[in-house]
């Protein structure tokens, strides 16, 4: 179920004045049961990109295969791509319709041409993994919340049951709590079907924690094409695209440049409490009698890592950066790792 | 696709049409309207026809973009032409097929009428094409002013005209989004019979609909947020005043009209049948 994107252009109103070449020369491979994370700035052609891949753009210039076939030639059979690459629009709750839930996200199955029956089961099955309660299921979609529209839309694409999941931004306007459950839900429905996933996102924290790999657009363009972590090793790069790397990766290198021997290449939070604990264990052992002056060099860090910002005692830009970034959780998280410790 | 339909819109530009006074191009549109009606003879065309291309190179629009908003009238064309070459009945028969004949007034009024109507549109677009949403209903509101005296309400009118005309792009865009989405969905809007085409638009319309509510909703509110009360002691940051350039305006639209009006009516030019 791999896709692959050769030399692909794309041109929005050619030949006027609102010419825009949102697409330039892309060149893509994603191969089946991977989870991608999409990401750039606002008008980098992200949205753009995917819409590409069920074919509901049609690229100006290039090829673009899947399955090894080009869905360019003619003839080829589109409705079936469709079936196939299922894709979540940005605020997918805009296009409910049905007069009740059910009927709704059945709207894609019936499309497929399925039995009522069949409709149904796939519907229920696809309502279940969303997460949505049964009392909705027969309420109609305006009635319900932002979050409960959310999930009810994602169920109408899951229940055509995609080989290839593709969301774009699907968390925008959710809450912090709405939005883990979604995502959460996706890197289920990963690792229990083994689709592939494609996940457009402006946030590097959600990328960075669920995605095997990350491409960066900018400007049309593909900027980075890579492993979360070697990408993040860029994020003076990423800084200049309008962009940001996760939180984490400044804190973790902000406490290398202040000699704590931390790998640098952890993405999230989790693992990042863990090096820290490791770094700090194997400096405290190194050390022993020192051991003191260890855990006094850690909470100077902390306090530090809070104060640098208003000190401006001549840290580089990025470090102040760094610290106006860290969100209270992050820091609080690991000033918690260190006084366990 | 749908993003094509250009009728209507404000296609930005540097040219001295775009700089115009709005009034003036409102009221040399309505001129020019009436004008293609006042004469019947194909030196008045040649006229009309220069004074359009004139124009068109003056405003710096491409000559496709203007022809893309064609599209959408060509049904209408197509059967005004077709009434026109069928129905009359005087003049001498060109061909004749089965009980419809074609006679040299028919194939006359046919020309002229789908040439009028080709020529109304361009030259309505271009005014749409030249001026602002905002620009357009400062000029309408500045020249049915007088119209306030007798309790029209001028301001309001104008505004739900310029808001109409600032959604069109906004609810096409949206249409075609909402489209792509039920199309990933495996809708089909192409095949089927009328009646489940019809059918096929529902996945659209109901969205759609609800959409342009939600935004009226927001507009409204946004509008009131910011203490707008109608027209009543309104001032204008930038009133509208006539510059040289207006004046000069003014003075060619009137030879134009001049111009076409004698020459489709007292020169003689006859080419064929026109």
């Amino acid at each position: 179920m791999s896709i692959r994107l050769e030399h692909l252009n794309y041109i929005y109103s050619p030949n006027t004045a609102y010419e825009k070449h949102a697409l330039k020369d892309i060149c893509l491979e994603i191969p089946a049961g991977e989870f991608v994370g999409v990401i750039g700035h606002t008008g980098s052609g992200k949205s753009t990109l995917i819409q590409h891949f069920n074919g509901l753009i049609k690229a100006t210039d290039g090829k673009l295969f899947y399955n090894g076939e080009n869905i360019y030639e003619p003839g080829y059979n589109m409705k079936n791509l469709r079936n196939e690459v299922g894709l979540v629009f940005q605020y997918p709750e805009h296009q409910l319709f049905e007069i009740d839930v059910m009927s709704d996200v059945c709207f894609g199955p019936k499309n497929q041409g399925l039995s009522p029956e069949e409709c149904e089961k796939r519907a229920l099955e696809a309502l279940r993994l969303v997460g949505l309660k049964e009392k909705y299921y027969k309420a109609s979609p305006f009635e319900l919340s932002g979050g409960q529209k959310r999930r009810a839309a994602i169920a109408g694409v899951l229940a055509m049951r995609p080989k290839v999941l593709v969301l774009d931004e699907p968390t925008a306007g959710l809450d912090p709590k709405g939005r883990d459950d979604i995502l959460d839900q996706v890197a289920y429905l990963h690792k229990q079907t083994g689709m592939t996933v494609i996940l457009v996102s402006h946030s590097m924290e959600d990328i960075a924690r669920y995605a095997d790999r990350i491409i960066v657009m900018n400007h049309g363009e593909v900027m980075y094409n890579d492993r979360p972590k070697n990408v993040f090793a860029h994020y003076r790069e990423l800084e200049k695209a309008g962009l940001a790397a996760p939180q984490v990766t400044y804190i973790m290198h902000d406490l290398k440049e202040r000699g704590i021997p931390v790998d640098i290449g952890v993405t999230t939070v989790s693992e990042a409490a863990d090096e820290i604990m490791r770094a700090l264990g194997t400096e405290i052992s190194e050390n022993e009698d020192m051991t003191g002056d260890g855990m006094l060099d850690a909470d100077a860090m902390g306090g530090d890592t809070s104060d640098a910002g208003a000190t401006g005692d001549g840290t580089p830009d990025a470090d102040a950066a760094a610290v106006g970034r860290a969100s209270g959780a992050d820091t609080a998280d690991s000033k918690n790792m260190e006084k366990k410790r | 696709m749908i993003r094509d339909i250009t009728i209507g819109q404000y296609y930005p530009a540097k040219s001295i049409l775009h700089r115009l006074d709005p009034r003036v191009k409102l009221v040399s549109t309505l001129l020019y309207l009436v004008s293609l009606f006042l004469f019947r003879s194909i030196a008045g065309y040649l006229v009309a026809t220069l004074f359009l291309i004139g124009i068109i190179r003056l405003s710096r629009v491409p000559f496709g973009y203007i022809v893309k908003g064609l599209k959408p009238v060509i049904m209408l064309l197509m059967i005004t032409v077709v009434f026109n070459l069928f129905l009359k009945k005087e003049g001498e028969v060109l061909v004749h097929i089965w009980r419809l004949s074609i006679t040299t007034a028919g194939l006359r009024n046919a020309v002229y009428m789908a040439i009028r109507l080709i020529y109304l549109i361009i030259g309505s677009s271009l005014m749409t094409f030249t001026t602002t949403p905002n620009e357009l209903t400062d000029g309408i509101e500045a020249l049915l002013n007088p119209l306030n005296k007798i309790r029209v309400p001028v301001h309001e009118v104008a505004m739900m005209m310029s808001i109409a005309l600032r959604f069109i792009p906004i609810l096409l865009e949206e249409t075609d989004k909402i489209m792509k989405a039920q199309q990933a969905r495996g809708a089909d809007f192409e095949s089927g019979n009328i009646i489940q085409r019809a059918k096929a638009m529902i996945p659209i319309l109901v969205p759609l609909f609800v959409s342009a509510f939600r935004r009226a909703n927001d507009l409204a509110m946004a509008m009131e947020a910011r203490c707008y009360r109608g027209g009543e002691g309104r001032t204008k940051m930038k009133p509208l005043r006539y510059k040289g350039r207006d004046r000069a305006a003014y003075v060619m639209i009137a030879v134009y009209v001049a111009a076409v009006v004698a020459i489709g009516r007292y020169v003689p030019l006859k080419i064929w049948i026109f």
